[in-house]
C-alpha cells in the first residue's frame, strides 16, 4: 500500500473535565472520499479541527504526506497540499468571482517579490477560468461572490479550495442549506473532480445521503470515538451506527 | 476593464491639473502645493499599511525624519539628491521591517504601540545627538538639486520635480494595489480566516506593506528636507505623525486617491480655518469625529456613496455586512 | 542606599498611579473591544474639572473633588460611551481607535484654549511632610499614594470577582454572547466598565496631577505608559496591569536617577519590544487569547 495523504493517530482533546475525542486513529489513501459521520456531540467538529491545527489536540500526531502539520499555521497547512470549504459562507464577498479564484491559486505561484512586481493575475486567469467553467460559475465570472445565491457561493468556495490543486481538500459540511438541485451540481462536481485529478477528500457531514452517495468510505465518531468503519453499504446495515443515531 | 478606464481618465486630469496649479501664482502658493504632494507621498504610504493591510503606524512622521536627515547630512556633505534619497528609503524599509517584525507577530493593534513609542524615540535621538543632527537647532541649508541645465533652486522648477517624483511614486504604488498583493490585502480585509486558508501568509504580506508604507515615508522626508531647507525634531513629532494618519482618513482609507485628498484638506483646511485661530485643531478633531460616525469611509467613501445613489448603475454590497460578520 | 530607597519608593508611588491607568484602559479594552488613544488625555482632563469647579464657581478644594469626579464619569464614562464608542465601534475596530485619537487631541486642544496652556499648580490631598527612615527622606504623599491606590486594586479586584455584578462584568468581558444568554445584562456591564474606567481615571488624575502639575499635554506620556504597562503586565488581568505600572514606575525612576536622563523616555518602548519579542502574553498573562 502507498503512502497515506492524511494519517490521523491517536488525537485526544478534552474540553475541561469533557473528552470530547477520545483517541481517534485513521489513514486516508490518495483518491478516497472519507465521510466522517455522526451523532451531534460525537466529536467529529472537534476532530476536524485538530486535524487542520485550529485546535491545539491533547495527544496524537497529524501527517499529511508524511509531514506532521501540529501546531502549523493555516496558510503554511494550504502550502503543503491541503485545501478546505468552510461550513459559513466563506467566500471574499466584494471580490468577484474570478477574484476569488485567482487569489485562491496566486500564493502557490512565484515567490513574494515576483507576486509585487509580476503580472496582476499572477498569470492565473485561464486557469482560474477553467477552474469556473468546471463548477458551471461562467455566466458569474464578473459577479462579486457575495450577490451570489447561497449554493452558488458554496461552488464558489469549492472551486477555491481546489485552485492551487491541492493533494486534500477538507470539506466541512457541505450540503448545509443547500438546495437539491444545487446539491445534486455540487456532488457531480465533486465526484468529476475527484475521477479526474485524484483528489482525497476528507468530508464532515450531515446529510447521510448526500455522505452515502458520495463518499468511499465512512468512518462513524460517536462519543469521541470510532464506532464503525465501511463501504457506505457496511455502514448502513452496521447495528452499533443504527443505535448511536437512534440515541441508543 | 471600463473601471480602470475612467481611474486613468480622472489620473490624467488630475494630473493636467496640478501641472498648471502653479502658473502665474506666487512663491508661497507654489510651495504649499509641494508640501501637498510631499505629504501625499507620506500618507501613500501610510495608506498601504492603514487602508489596504490594516495596521496602524502612528511612527509616520518619524520615517519622514529619517529620510529627511539622511538625505540632507548627506547632501551638505556634498552628495547629490539623488543618491541620497534611496538611502534614505531603504533606512526606512529596514527599520519598518525590525519595528514590524516584533510588532506583527501578535494579533491585536501592537504595531500602533510600537509605533507610538518609536515616535518618541526618533525625536530623542533628533533632539539629544547634536554631534550629529544639531539638536534643537536642527540642520539647514540643504542644497536643491540640479539635474545639467534643469535647476530646482526655484520654487517654481522644484515643485515640477516634486511632481515627478510624487507621479513616479503614484505609479509604483498602483503597480502594488494593483498586484496580486493588493487582491491578497482586499482578501484579508474581507475574510482573514478565509484567506489564510488559501495560503495568503498574513504576518509577512503585513509586515512588507508596513515596511513598504514607511519607505514612502522617507521618500516624503528627503523631499521635505530640501523644500523647506530647515528640519528639527519638532518637524518630526507624534502630532505630525497624527496628522498624516488623519490625511490617510479624511481622504478614505483603501481608496488609491485617498490619501491626495486627503492631503489636500488637511493642508488647506487651516488656511481656510486661519480666522478661527486657535480653535482650529478643536473643529478639525471634532469634524473628523463626526465624520468617523457617519461616514466611516472617509470622502472618497462619501463620494462613492452619492455617485451610487444618482447613478444606480450596478448594485451591490447588500451582502456586505453578512460577510463581515462571518468572521 | 537611602538615595536608592527614595527612588523606588517614589517609583512605586508613580507606578501605582500608573497601574490605576492601565487597569480602566485594559478592562475597557476587554468588554468594549476600545483600545481607548485618549487614555492619557483622561487622565489629564479630571484635573481641570477640579480647577475649574475652584476657579469659576468658588468651590472648596473637597467639594470641588467630588464635583469633578462626578463630572468625569458623566463625561468620559456616560458620554463617551453613548457619543462615541456606541456609534463607531461597528465601523470596525480601527476606525474607533481614530475617533479616540480625534478625541484625544479635541480634550488636549479644548483645555488648551478654553482654560490655559500653562501649567497650573493642583493642591495635594496628602501633607506634603517627609518622614525621616533610617536616613532616607521618604515622601508621605508618596506613601499616601501608594497606599491608596493598592486599596483601590484590592477593592476593585474582590468587587470583580466577589460581587454577583463584577462576575457579571467578568463573564461579558470574556464572552458577551455567553453572558447575554445566561441573562446578564450586557450592555448595563459595559457602561459599568467605562464608568469604572472613567472613575480610575479621574482618581489617578487626582493623584498625579499634584506631583507634575495640571498641563494640557499631561496625556500623552501618560496614556502610552499606560498602554505599555497593560501590555507589559499581560492584559486580560488587574494583576497584570498593576504589575506593570509598578514595573514601569519603577524602571522609570531607576533609569532616570542611574543611567540616563536623556534618554528616559524612551525605555516604554525597549520595554514594550522586549515584552512582545520574549513574554509576548505578558509577564502574567496566560498564553491563551494572545496567540496568533
Amino acid at each position: 500500500m502507498s503512502k497515506p495523504v492524511l494519517s490521523v493517530r491517536n488525537i485526544q482533546k478534552s474540553f475541561g473535565g469533557i473528552k470530547a475525542v477520545r483517541g481517534v486513529s485513521f489513514e486516508v489513501q490518495r483518491g478516497e472520499i472519507l465521510g466522517l459521520i455522526g451523532p451531534n456531540g460525537s466529536g467529529k467538529s472537534t476532530l476536524f479541527n485538530c486535524i487542520l491545527g485550529q485546535l491545539p489536540a491533547d495527544t496524537g500526531e497529524v501527517e499529511v504526506n508524511g509531514k506532521p502539520v501540529s501546531n502549523i499555521r493555516p496558510s503554511d497547512l494550504n502550502k503543503l497540499g491541503v485545501g478546505r470549504t468552510f461550513q459559513q459562507l466563506s467566500v471574499f464577498p466584494k471580490m468577484t468571482v474570478l477574484d476569488n479564484v485567482i487569489l485562491a491559486g496566486q500564493e502557490h505561484r512565484g515567490t513574494m517579490l515576483s507576486r509585487l512586481f509580476g503580472p496582476g493575475d499572477a498569470g492565473l486567469t485561464a486557469e482560474a477560468e477553467k477552474m469556473i467553467e468546471f463548477f458551471r460559475l461562467t455566466p458569474y465570472r464578473d459577479t462579486p461572490a457575495g450577490s451570489l445565491s447561497y449554493g452558488q457561493q458554496k461552488l464558489v468556495d469549492a472551486a477555491m479550495a481546489f485552485m492551487a490543486g491541492p493533494d486534500l481538500v477538507l470539506l466541512d459540511e457541505p450540503a448545509g442549506g443547500v438546495n437539491l438541485t444545487m446539491l445534486a451540481n455540487l456532488k457531480d462536481r465533486l465526484v468529476a473532480y475527484n475521477a479526474e485529478h485524484g483528489t482525497t477528500f476528507v468530508v464532515i457531514e450531515h446529510n447521510m445521503e448526500f455522505v452515502m452517495s458520495l463518499c468511499t468510505r465512512i468512518i462513524v465518531l460517536a462519543e469521541g470515538a470510532v464506532i464503525a468503519e465501511g463501504s457506505p453499504a457496511e455502514i448502513r446495515a452496521n447495528q452499533t451506527v443504527i443505535d448511536a443515531y437512534l440515541g441508543g | 476593464m471600463t473601471k480602470v478606464n475612467k481611474g486613468f481618465i480622472v489620473a490624467a486630469l488630475l494630473l493636467a491639473v496640478a501641472i498648471v496649479a502653479p502658473i502665474g501664482q506666487g512663491n508661497y502658493i507654489t510651495y504649499t502645493l509641494a508640501s501637498w504632494l510631499v505629504f501625499s507621498i507620506a500618507a501613500m504610504g501610510l495608506n498601504l499599511t492603514l487602508g489596504y493591510a490594516g495596521q496602524i503606524s502612528l511612527a509616520q512622521a518619524s520615517f519622514m525624519a529619517i529620510g529627511a536627515y539622511i538625505t540632507a547630512l548627506l547632501t551638505l556633505s556634498g552628495w547629490h539628491w539623488m543618491a541620497a534619497m534611496p538611502l534614505g528609503v531603504i533606512a526606512c524599509f529596514i527599520v519598518g521591517l525590525l519595528l514590524g517584525y516584533p510588532a506583527l507577530r501578535l494579533k491585536g493593534h501592537f504595531l500602533a504601540f510600537v509605533t507610538l513609542a518609536f515616535n518618541t524615540l526618533v525625536f530623542l535621538v533628533l533632539r539629544n545627538e547634536e554631534w550629529l543632527t544639531g539638536g534643537s537647532y536642527g540642520l539647514t541649508g540643504m542644497p536643491r538639486p540640479g539635474f545639467g541645465l534643469f535647476t530646482t533652486m526655484k520654487q517654481f522648477n522644484f515643485y515640477y520635480f516634486t511632481l515627478a517624483v510624487t507621479v513616479l511614486a503614484a505609479l509604483v504604488m498602483w503597480g502594488i494595489v494593483r498586484s496580486p498583493w493588493g487582491r491578497a490585502f482586499t482578501a484579508l480585509r474581507e475574510n482573514p480566516i478565509r484567506a489564510e486558508s488559501l495560503g495568503v501568509d498574513t504576518r509577512r504580506i503585513t509586515l512588507l506593506a508596513f515596511a513598504i508604507g514607511s519607505a514612502y515615508g522617507g521618500l516624503a522626508g528627503s523631499l521635505i528636507a530640501p523644500l523647506v531647507q530647515f528640519i528639527e525634531p519638532g518637524s518630526f513629532g507624534l502630532a505630525h505623525s497624527l496628522r498624516i494618519l488623519l490625511m490617510v482618513i479624511v481622504g478614505g482609507a483603501g481608496y488609491f486617491g485617498g490619501p491626495f485628498l486627503g492631503a489636500a484638506v488637511v493642508i488647506l483646511l487651516p488656511e481656510m480655518l486661519r480666522f478661527t485661530q486657535g480653535y482650529y485643531l478643536i473643529i478639525y478633531s471634532a469634524l473628523v469625529i463626526v465624520m468617523l460616525i457617519f461616514v466611516p469611509a472617509g470622502l472618497m467613501g462619501m463620494g462613492q456613496r452619492l455617485r451610487e445613489k444618482f447613478w444606480p448603475g450596478r448594485q451591490q454590497r447588500a451582502d456586505m455586512a453578512e460577510g463581515a460578520r462571518l468572521k | 542606599m537611602s538615595q536608592f530607597l527614595q527612588v523606588m519608593l517614589s517609583g512605586l508611588a508613580t507606578g501605582s498611579i500608573y497601574a490605576l491607568v492601565a487597569i480602566g484602559f485594559t478592562l475597557v479594552w476587554q468588554a468594549a473591544q476600545t483600545v481607548n488613544f485618549a487614555q492619557g488625555e483622561f487622565v489629564m482632563l479630571p484635573a481641570f474639572f477640579v480647577l475649574a469647579a475652584m476657579k469659576l464657581l468658588g468651590m472648596p478644594f473637597w467639594s470641588a473633588l467630588l464635583l469633578g469626579l462626578a463630572i468625569s464619569l458623566l463625561v468620559l464614562g456616560l458620554l463617551f460611551k453613548k457619543l462615541i464608542v456606541e456609534p463607531i465601534l461597528p465601523h470596525g475596530g480601527i476606525t474607533l481607535i481614530i475617533a479616540t485619537m480625534a478625541l484625544g487631541i479635541l480634550l488636549k486642544e479644548s483645555v488648551k484654549e478654553f482654560y490655559s496652556a500653562e501649567a497650573q499648580p493642583f493642591p495635594s490631598l496628602f501633607p506634603a511632610r517627609h518622614l525621616d527612615f533610617h536616613g532616607a527622606v521618604l515622601s508621605l504623599q508618596d506613601i499616601f499614594n501608594l497606599v491608596l491606590c493598592l486599596a483601590i486594586v484590592v477593592s476593585l479586584t474582590l468587587f470583580l470577582n466577589r460581587t454577583r455584578t463584577g462576575r457579571c462584568m467578568q463573564a461579558t468581558a470574556q464572552n458577551p454572547a455567553v453572558a447575554e444568554i445566561l441573562g446578564v445584562n450586557v450592555k448595563r456591564m459595559i457602561l459599568y466598565t467605562f464608568l469604572i474606567n472613567a472613575g480610575l481615571a479621574a482618581i489617578a488624575s487626582f493623584l498625579i496631577t499634584p506631583v507634575y502639575l495640571a498641563k494640557f499635554s499631561n496625556g500623552e506620556s501618560l496614556g502610552l505608559i499606560a498602554f505599555i504597562a497593560a501590555i507589559v503586565g499581560g492584559f486580560n488581568q488587574i494583576r497584570g496591569a498593576l504589575v506593570g505600572g509598578l514595573l514601569i514606575g519603577v524602571l522609570d525612576n531607576l533609569t532616570a536617577t542611574y543611567v540616563t536622563a536623556e534618554y528616559r523616555a524612551a525605555l516604554p518602548l525597549v520595554l514594550l519590544i522586549a515584552v512582545i519579542l520574549v513574554r509576548p502574553q505578558g509577564l502574567l498573562g496566560t498564553k491563551e487569547g494572545r496567540a496568533v
